[in-house]
């Protein structure tokens, strides 16, 4: 019986893990810009797919995985560069029309440029699961959980130490007042794309191994993201995180214990209860939402 | 999206030169080419049926051409890429009937988009084979709809057969939200009965999913339950795998041909060993004892495709192998394009030897194969092995 229980918490955590590495990207892109970046999905499939391809090519691991990632940032400049910044001005709804488009472009070019199969990479331990009280957890599980806390630490670190970070909060409060302190905001905009399909790349690295990429996965992957930065209230990275694991250990326990086909629609319910009781989400702030 | 090949435009811009060159010969042989129409899934989630199934019929196309045709006229393709979208099979479908105006036409990689067309191809009355598995494609039987894999039916029945003769009863069932996926696990369930078997755990997973520990947890704590059966096709199938591996379920695990294809192996790694599927014999051709009929099918096909795509063959390219061929077996008997006497031609198909299996249609029975064509195979050292 705890066993089970102790199961669906591991499967829960891992995936939030990940739902709560897209949320984030999904926050800080919306800090930055108000913009609610439906291509986040996308860097997590380039993340992937990328990696698989490299690796592929004979690269080893260590290059590869880097360069995987290091493409995502590139792409994520180069959205903002070409579709977002030209569009500056525009109101949010179109800048997020934009972003579905570029959804929609990436996706075809990486089954243009890489193909539309589904790959893998080989997970750490060799996919020999571990056994803890009658559950198993995979090696790469745990670093799943363990990769996510470190970029946290990481990004929390980065947005209360460094004066780039503190010039992105800047920014996320008052773009206006940033702007006349002299912080340079056109910069900031570029620099959360970079970083928000940094940390894409990484959660699509991260579960390549359990579930495999190919260049369609970024759509459901985006959408839990997403909800994650919903629950948790857009704009604040702990509510992200928060979001990620609310939403990944729900529909765990809901496969397990209610039942399976109703996972998703207990994921989005709880996003509706808490859109109905703190529309800002868990963590948000009140006026955090502006749509 | 259109994905007439350049080949095609090129020999279309040559029978223009020819055509003006040779003006007007009398009982030239500027024949009217056969319209065949495709509509496939080539790109997105299903592209693992479509890929194999577009370059079977460019590659069988070309060849039927060069020597001859087909009644003295070439063959003509017309593909489309519908991918796992009724929507677009309904626009394709319209477009090939009423602008393209096909004989003939193949398509539906996927039980979806070939349910979503049956409509307007019934309406129109235009011959049409469908590749994708679900048997209610063809129960009941529909006057112009005929389809070449084995249902998933039939792939559960095996799959019972199997259970029954190792002993087991307690089926712990999973399946995905997909179609073919849908009616697989019908199946399954009315079927269970029947072997003397019970579905214990009925669980489903949402396409996309990437974890099915919590599905396969509950599985495993229902008391009774000694063997799984994956109702599904895609990268699931090998989640599935790696997931049982990982929570250490070493019960018996079944899936459906729907997972007949290399991927699947590549996918799960290791974890793949020992799982046991219903599959066309064609994938283990060369396994087949000699006196088999197929095996000299089986292995021309994966000869011809291997060394012109250098990939390993799929069991879909297969389905399009047989549609193509049961068409231009029915055209040749019919004489005529006439849909009619086509249409009638395919229903009377009698010993058709093919990639799937032998087929013989009739007016009830618009498969028309046999179950023996239907091998049980198991991976072992990263490839298929036929099971005694």
């Amino acid at each position: 019986m705890t066993a089970a229980l102790l199961q669906y918490l591991i499967s829960g955590v891992t995936i939030g893990a990940i739902y709560a590495l897209v949320g984030l990207g999904f926050s800080i892109i919306y800090n930055a810009s108000k913009v609610i970046n439906f291509a986040q999905g996308e860097f997590v499939m380039i993340g992937g797919m990328a990696a698989v391809f490299l690796v592929a090519d004979g690269l080893p691991m260590v290059a590869a995985l880097p360069l995987a990632v290091l493409l995502a940032v590139l792409v994520g400049i180069g959205l903002e560069r070409v579709a977002i910044a030209p569009a500056r001005g525009a109101s949010v709804v179109t800048l997020i029309i934009i972003t579905i488009g570029a959804s929609i472009l990436l996706r075809g070019t990486a089954q243009l440029v890489w193909d539309r199969n589904f790959h893998t990479l080989p997970g750490i331990g060799g996919g020999m699961p571990i056994e803890v009280l009658g559950a198993t957890i995979l090696p790469q599980a745990v670093l799943v959980i363990c990769a996510t806390m470190a970029i946290v630490a990481a990004l929390f670190w980065f947005f209360k130490a460094t004066r780039t970070g503190q010039a992105m909060l800047a920014t996320s409060y008052d773009p206006t007042a940033a702007l006349l302190v002299g912080i340079d905001t056109r910069r900031v905009l570029t620099l959360a794309f970079a970083l928000a399909g940094g940390l894409g790349a990484i959660a699509g690295i991260l579960i390549t191994p359990i579930g495999m990429t190919y260049a369609g996965v970024g759509v459901m992957l985006g959408l839990k993201g997403f909800s994650a930065a919903m629950v948790g209230g857009l704009g604040s990275p702990m509510g992200a995180i928060a979001g990620g694991l609310v939403v990944g250990i729900a529909e765990a326990l809901t496969a397990g214990y209610l039942s399976s086909a109703y996972k998703d629609a207990v994921a989005f319910v709880i996003i509706l209860l808490v859109l109905v009781t703190r529309p800002s989400g868990l963590f948000g702030r009140r006026d955090g939402i502006s749509l | 999206m259109k994905i007439r090949s350049m080949k095609r435009r090129a020999a279309f811009g040559l029978g223009l030169l020819l055509g003006l060159l040779t003006f007007a010969p009398p009982g030239g042989s500027a024949a009217e080419p056969i319209r065949i129409g495709a509509f496939l899934a080539v790109t997105g989630p299903a592209s693992f049926l479509g890929a194999p199934e577009l370059k079977t019929l460019e590659m069988y196309i070309e060849e039927i051409n060069g020597a001859g045709g087909v009644l003295d006229r070439p063959l003509e393709l017309i593909a489309y890429d519908a991918q796992h979208d009724a929507k677009k099979a309904v626009t394709f479908v319209k477009r090939l009937i009423f602008q393209d105006r096909v004989d003939l036409i193949i398509g539906g990689s996927t039980t979806g988009t070939t349910m979503a067309v049956i409509p307007l191809v019934e309406r129109a009355g235009v011959p049409f084979i469908s590749l994708a598995g679900a048997s209610v494609i063809i129960d009941p039987v529909k006057r112009w709809v005929f389809k070449t894999p084995h249902t998933d039916r039939l792939a559960v029945a095996r799959v019972f057969e199997d259970m029954v003769a190792r002993g087991l009863s307690g089926i712990g069932l999973l399946s995905g939200s997909g179609g073919f996926d849908q009616s697989c696990r019908g199946n399954a369930k009315a079927l269970a009965e029947v072997h003397g078997l019970t579905v214990l755990a009925d669980e489903l997973h949402a396409s996309g999913d990437t974890d099915m520990t919590p599905q396969l947890t509950r599985i495993r704590t229902t008391p009774g339950v000694d063997a799984i059966l994956y109702c599904g096709f895609g990268a699931p199938t090998s989640i599935v795998a790696k997931n049982l591996r990982q929570l250490g379920i070493d019960l018996p695990h079944y899936q459906t041909h729907g997972s007949a294809s290399q991927k699947f192996i590549d996918g799960a790694g290791a974890a793949a060993e020992g799982t046991r599927l219903p599959a066309a014999a064609v994938i283990v051709a060369e396994q087949l004892p000699d006196d088999n009929p197929q095996k000299a099918v089986g292995l021309a096909y994966r000869e011809a495709y291997e060394a012109r795509y250098q990939e390993p063959i799929s069991t879909f390219g297969g389905h399009a192998y047989d549609a193509l061929m049961l068409a231009v077996g029915a055209l040749e008997r019919a004489g005529t394009t006439d849909k009619e006497a086509v249409r009638t031609a395919i229903e009377t198909t009698e010993r058709y030897i093919g990639a799937d299996g032998i087929y013989t249609m009739s007016p009830t029975d618009h498969l028309g194969l046999d179950t023996e064509s239907f091998v049980m195979v198991e991976v072992h050292d990263g490839g298929w092995r036929l099971v005694e």
